[in-house]
């Protein structure tokens, strides 16, 4: 039996991680990515009290959390698509410009 | 000390044994599926096709093996090695390890789980990984273009494939693979009678999955050479081949197990068909004799020695296998795995006919087809369903007659999509 | 360690292992499949913790659909010249500190949290069967979240739509 704490304890690891990714990286691309590894990081916190305490509502919210993913994966990438389209670049420093 | 039977006995093991049976089963299939088609293709064309290596070409397949496994290991110029190598082991996998969840025989699958039909669903996508990746990889423009329309083609038929699936699963009522297939057998109807919509939407939509004519565009020789695996040869490209094969064989299982009653033998539950049990020994049969019959009338030179003793030695093995199926306790545990490679092989047989018969689509007629009339349709028929379904149960009306309506208002949908259409 | 536990710690180092490459390679592409392998390890977490339904969803929109979806945008924009610029941007020594500060926080709460670590966790048929007791949920009392879920998933694919459109 793998104590609840050692999936909280993978689960923070993997946010750190995805924070990291997000808040370090120039790559639009990635930083998306580390958004993903973070919203998963959730997910198991929530599977795993979820089996903790033997309710199935921790998946209910698991699977919203997987809709409001798939929501923001998809208008990321098409603002990406938009952006790069305008400027050439995929680098989150380089959007400086607030209008032109 | 352990006896044999006691080892055989773990769980562990005796999954282990029947993954290597379906594997070794399932290589062996795809490799005659190759053969099949070649020889199908060219009767169809009306030519011979392979004949030269074993009788009637029947060691061809070997051949067609060891040729591409011998053959130089290309590497392209400027490609993600490690990526390259990657690609045809993910959709190998991908296509390989859905068989696990097929039940093959009312007693014969390596696991049955709850949720079984979503597991298919979910390892059988990752095999778009696969293309994607080897696209890329190769560094080359045809390859990326191959990969980026065949993703395209696959992410969009597999919502219309999802809901066709669902509509099954509304009439089943479980997610387990053999729990679908004995549900079938409960009410006494295969699903595809009952909602011929979705079986319809399903074969289009595997035809699509599988990038086979008249939706070979990935792959299209006059447009892109050969799509996503221009740049593979020798072994990698043998595992891109075999995976699509053994992805034609999965969405035939599917479609089987989900529409056409799986491992159940034509209505299973009529009393007088009974005699129905003795095909196998029928089909074993006839294949012995027209080894024979062709073994007489086989050229008697030297040189056809060889192929005549093998001619002789098929026969007598189909003869041997009839023989041995008359015995009641064999003939009662080959049943369910004969009927459902029958139904198997027939939607194959299908897919190769398809091959020899339509013009391939354009791109874009590809994907209005899937965008608007496929998809539309599936989603018009799954709430279709779902209201017989309800006026069943709560009205109490003939479940048959219900769903039935239910098919003929989707039927008038689909009429109206296609007027739209043109 | 019984075989239930040893899954457990090898996928969590495999997650753990892929998730720091996923922020540490240079191309995009190499950090979606390590990206990939993250997913699949956690799928199978879920697995673990008796949460097959979950563990289906995951492969199939993350791994199925989300991964696809980035692996064609990577292929859609040209990306050779990202790849040799700095990949990492000016404020990462500021950044890496709030990340170890964030994770002292994450420890500290986990450390105060061990007399309800404790507890024990309840029977494994608790969730079982999964997807009818998923399904009752979702469609009984969370149909008004359901509702807006979809509802959010509509705007995503029109906004999607617009922002990628031809001008």
């Amino acid at each position: 039996m793998v104590p609840t704490w050692h999936y909280l304890a993978l689960a923070a690891a993997l946010f750190t991680v995805g924070v990291i990714g997000v808040l370090t990286r120039r790559n639009i691309i990635i930083i998306f990515m580390s958004l993903e590894l973070i919203l998963n990081a959730v997910n198991i916190n929530l599977i795993a009290f979820a089996r903790h305490w033997g309710s199935v509502d921790g998946h209910i919210f698991a699977i919203f959390i997987i809709t409001v993913a798939a929501a923001e994966a998809a208008v990321g990438l098409g603002i990406l698509i938009a952006f790069f389209r305008n400027r050439d670049t995929v680098n989150a420093d380089e959007i400086d410009l607030l209008k032109w | 000390m352990t006896t044999l039977l006691e080892i055989l006995d773990q769980p562990l093991v005796l999954a282990l044994i029947r993954v290597l049976i379906v594997f070794t089963a399932l290589s062996l299939i795809v490799a005659y599926l190759v053969y099949a088609e070649r020889k199908i293709l060219a009767h169809i064309q009306v030519r011979l096709g392979p004949m030269r290596v074993g009788p009637h070409g029947l060691l061809q397949p070997i051949a067609d093996g060891l040729k591409l496994l011998l053959k130089e290991d290309i590497i392209p110029e400027g490609a993600d090695r490690a990526v390259f190598w990657l690609a045809p082991a993910i959709t190998v996998l991908a296509s390989f390890t859905a068989f696990s969840l097929i039940p093959f025989a009312d007693n014969f699958y390596v696991t049955d789980v709850n949720v079984g039909l979503l597991f298919v669903i979910a390892i059988s996508s990752l095999g778009v990984l696969g293309i994607i990746l080897g696209g890329w990889a190769s560094n080359s423009h045809y390859p990326l273009l191959g990969a980026l329309r065949s993703t395209a083609q696959l992410v969009s038929y597999e919502v219309a494939l999802s809901f066709a699936l669902i509509s099954a699963i509304l009439l089943a009522g479980t997610l387990s693979m053999n729990g679908i297939v004995k549900a079938q057998l409960q009410q006494g109807v295969w699903f595809a009678f009952m909602q011929p919509v979705a079986f319809f939407i399903l074969f289009v939509a595997a035809i699509a999955e599988t990038n086979r004519n008249p939706f070979d565009l990935p792959e299209a020789e006059s447009e892109l050479v050969a799509g996503f695996h221009t740049e593979y040869s020798g072994f990698r490209f043998s595992l891109f081949f075999l995976a699509e094969y053994a992805a034609m064989v999965l969405v035939s299982s599917i479609a089987v197990t989900l529409f056409l009653g799986g491992w159940l033998r034509p209505f299973p539950n009529v009393e007088w068909l009974g005699f129905l049990r003795f095909a196998p020994v029928v089909v074993f049969g006839a294949a012995g004799t027209w080894c024979f019959l062709r073994f007489f009338r086989f050229p008697t030179g030297r040189e056809w020695f060889w192929q005549r003793l093998m001619l002789f030695a098929l026969g007598a093995g189909a003869a041997a296998a009839a023989l041995g199926l008359l015995y009641p306790p064999v003939l009662v545990a080959s049943q369910g795995a004969f009927w459902f490679l029958a139904k198997v092989f027939l939607f194959l047989y299908a897919f190769i006919w398809f091959r020899g018969t339509f013009p391939r689509y354009r791109f874009d007629q590809l994907m209005r087809l899937g965008w608007h009339f496929m998809i539309p349709l599936a989603i018009v028929n799954v709430i279709f369903c779902g209201v017989g379904l309800v006026l069943s149960w709560e009205l109490g009306w003939n479940r048959s007659l219900s769903l039935l309506l239910a098919s003929g208002a989707t039927l008038l949908v689909a009429a109206w999509l296609a007027r739209e259409r043109s | 360690m019984t075989f239930y536990e040893v899954t457990f710690y090898v996928l969590a180092v495999v997650a753990l292992l892929s998730a720091i490459l996923v922020i540490t390679c240079r191309n995009p592409v190499h950090s979606a499949i390590f990206l990939v392998l993250t997913l699949l390890s956690v799928a199978l977490i879920f697995l673990q913790l008796q949460a097959e339904f979950m563990a289906a969803v995951q492969i199939i929109v993350y791994i199925g659909g989300i991964m696809v979806l980035f692996l064609f945008v990577i292929m859609l924009v040209n990306l050779d010249v990202a790849v040799r610029q700095a990949p990492y941007n000016r404020q990462r020594w500021i950044a890496g500190f709030a990340a170890l500060v964030l994770l002292a926080e994450f420890t500290l709460f986990i450390y105060q949290g061990r007399d309800w670590a404790k507890l024990p966790p309840a029977a494994a048929e608790a969730v079982q069967p999964n997807t009818e007791l998923i399904g009752r949920a979702l469609f009984q009392n969370y149909i008004l979240p359901f509702e807006v879920a979809s509802l959010l998933l509509l705007v995503a694919m029109v906004g999607a739509v617009l922002m990628a459109k031809q001008r």
